[in-house]
């Protein structure tokens, strides 16, 4: 190495070494917050940032997880851990793509780590997906959760009969709070709006609807025993769906064995379930939607009868016969997945998969994604724990020092001189605050706020 | 006293019955009762309880060494000891999460005096790195015949880099 080699690169490494490595992470979901913990476990002196686009944190975490599985919910006490400590900044209402832009986050920041979701959902594109109550599942469960731009829903529980299209965790969770007794969500934080809808509805069965066979099914073990047993209703299934699966239960793995046996041992007692019921559950198999029938409202859906092909049995293919069966309902909730959205122009998107392209979370030099924005909408809070904690890692090795960022400071007068009203993780506090104190004043462990106006106002306050 | 039979003592004083082994076990499996005693074993100030010890490894073959007592789960065991593993415990052993996975021998396993419920399988089977020795670390009451024990912390991110 020439002697001015040798100079500038201990140059470098001295003033490196002064740096302070500035990250500032996109959106305050599980996948945000695991990044940080990850970050700063790695690089101890980084600072970094969150940044997220509603005054309030947490993701699905607070906007996905049901009103009536607050256990899960405690990961918040990590997430809250992360957001006091003093290398952490939250700035809450701040749509990033918006109100500040890649390009400019790019600028003050040594890594970017985009974590912002995916809030959209998929739609079938089959006729009548536009019918009064055929609703989609993000905005459904937004309902109940509190998502401040689904409180006004217009949704009609009047009917006996709701349908749900698909078959995941999320389906069965819509499935499992219509099926609710009231008595058994009024001390959840589920939304008081929700909550009134809900104790007049009228709804007797649900119809959860899928295009493949027991054996594919999506939803995971834990959600449907839950199901099984939840007091005042019943699950149906229809024997068909189950031909040849006894068979070859025994040579399954594990999981898919176990869920098997569970539907399996439900479907043969059954008939010997002499158990109270207002309610059913009926799940059903190998039906594929081909179209929503209705004048103005949702009256049926039909859907195409379905064989499964393909030589690994677990990953069958559905395939449509020319036979159909049509469902009656008076409310259809279409739950077949969410997908990300590009708030950004200069993000590498992929818009058939819904997601940001990347390799094992890394973008581009300085520009990383991590969680469902990354991965796709797949898997619960442990996978994106874990996807998060290895893009964290990746991002701190990576991390160019060779000049120094001007990070939070320089990033709060940008916002300040567009009028943006930042709120920080007191200001979150504050709403917490209020929002538990009208929780206990109606029974419940929190009545959440679903203005923003109004969450402003308290935080800003 | 072990804490196992004060959390019967203290059941016995709330309900006029005797409680049997059984009974216990069915409240433990309720979620409210087994965080109620996970309270009781977290904030427990009184030192006589019988020490355990317990050795965890790494997937990198590290070993931590830590102390718990009689009466605490392995969860309270990592927590007490601020044993540094990414991401375990997050649902803070409400049975919702998974992450708290541990695999044991064959011997320890067959030894355990509890067999799983079908809630812990169930979380179970969402684990990475499922054996047929694993359970949940929330769910393992320490009792005095488990000192000495050693389990395996499955491969995490945190390991992948040592
Ligand atoms: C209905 C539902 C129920 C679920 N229930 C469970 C469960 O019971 N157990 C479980 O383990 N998992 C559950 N999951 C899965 C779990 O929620 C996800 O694994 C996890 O939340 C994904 O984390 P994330 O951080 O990638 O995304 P998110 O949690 O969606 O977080 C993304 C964050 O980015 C913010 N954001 C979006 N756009 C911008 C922008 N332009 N600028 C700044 N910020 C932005 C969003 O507001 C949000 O706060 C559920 C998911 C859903 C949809
Ligand atoms: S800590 Fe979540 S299941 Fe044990």
């Amino acid at each position: 190495m020439s002697k001015s080699g040798v100079l500038l690169n201990s140059f470098r490494q001295f003033s490196s070494k002064n740096v302070t490595p500035k990250v500032c992470v996109v959106g305050a979901g599980p996948a945000g917050f695991y990044a940080t913990q990850q970050i700063l476990k790695v690089k101890p002196e980084a600072k970094v940032d969150i940044l997220e686009k509603l005054p309030v944190p947490f993701g699905l975490v607070r906007f996905g997880v049901a009103p009536d599985h607050p256990e899960v919910k405690n990961v918040i006490n990590t997430f809250d851990k992360i957001a006091k400590d003093d290398r952490v900044q939250f700035l809450g209402n701040v749509d990033v793509g918006k109100d500040v832009k890649i390009e400019e986050l790019k600028n003050l920041y040594h890594a970017i780590v985009l974590t912002y979701g995916a809030e959209y959902d998929r739609t079938l594109n089959i006729p009548g997906e536009n019918l009064n109550n055929v609703i989609a599942a993000r905005n459904f469960v937004g309902w109940y959760n509190g998502i401040p731009c689904d409180k006004n829903l217009k949704i009609d529980l009047s009917g006996e009969d709701a349908v749900i299209l698909g078959q995941g965790n999320v389906a069965i969770d819509i499935a499992r709070i219509l099926l609710s007794s009231v008595d058994r969500l009024k001390t959840t934080d589920i939304t008081s709006h929700a909550l009134e809808q809900l104790a007049e509805s009228k709804v007797k069965r649900v119809w959860l609807i899928g295009r493949r066979g027991p054996l594919q099914a999506a939803f995971t073990i834990a959600e449907l025993r839950e199901m099984l047993k939840l007091p005042n209703c019943k699950t149906f299934w229809r024997p068909n769906d189950f031909t040849g699966i006894k068979d070859i239960v025994a040579n399954l793995a594990r999981p898919r064995k176990r869920l098997t046996e569970l539907m399996l041992k439900s479907l043969d007692e059954a008939p010997h379930d002499k158990r109270n019921f207002d309610k059913e559950f009926h799940p059903i198999f190998l039906r594929g939607p081909t179209e929503f029938i209705g004048t103005s409202n949702i009256e049926k859906v039909k859907f195409s009868v379905n064989e499964l092909e393909g030589e690994d049995l677990l990953k069958q293919t559905a395939k449509a016969t020319d036979k159909f069966e049509d469902f009656p309902c008076n409310l259809a909730v279409r739950s077949i997945g969410y997908k990300s959205k590009l708030i950004d122009p200069n993000i590498p998107f992929d818009v058939k998969s819904g997601k940001i392209i990347n390799s094992d979370g890394k973008v581009e030099k300085g520009l990383y994604a991590a969680g469902w924005v990354a991965t796709g909408p797949m898997g619960i809070i442990i996978s994106t724990m874990n996807n998060a904690f290895k893009v964290g890692q990746i991002v701190s090795i990576e991390l160019d020092l060779s000049e120094d960022k001007g990070g939070y400071l320089d990033l709060k007068n940008l916002l300040n001189e567009r009028g943006i009203n930042v709120v920080d993780y007191h200001g979150w506090e504050k709403i917490d605050h209020e929002e538990r104190k009208r929780g206990k004043s109606v029974g419940k462990p929190r009545e959440k706020i679903v203005e923003i106006s109004e969450m402003l106002k308290i935080a800003l306050n | 006293m072990a804490l196992r039979q004060k959390v019967m003592a203290f059941s016995r004083a709330m309900v006029p019955q005797t409680i049997s082994k059984s009974a216990l076990k069915a409240a433990r499996s309720d979620q409210s009762a087994l965080i109620f005693r996970r309270l009781l074993s977290t904030t427990n100030p009184q030192a006589q309880n019988k020490e355990v010890s317990v050795t965890f490894i790494r997937a990198s073959g590290e070993k931590i060494e830590a102390k718990g007592k009689v009466g605490d789960s392995l969860l309270d065991v990592i927590v007490n000891n601020e044993i540094d593993l990414d991401g375990f415990g997050a649902c803070e052993g409400t049975l919702t999460c998974s992450t708290c996975h541990l695999i044991f021998s064959k011997e320890d396993y067959d030894k355990l005096p509890e067999k799983p419920t079908d809630e812990e399988l169930d979380m179970l089977d969402l684990a990475y790195d499922l054996t047929d020795t694993s359970r949940l670390g929330c769910q393992i009451i320490l009792s005095e015949e488990l000192n000495g024990l050693q389990v395996r912390v499955p491969a995490t991110i945190n390991d992948a880099r040592s």
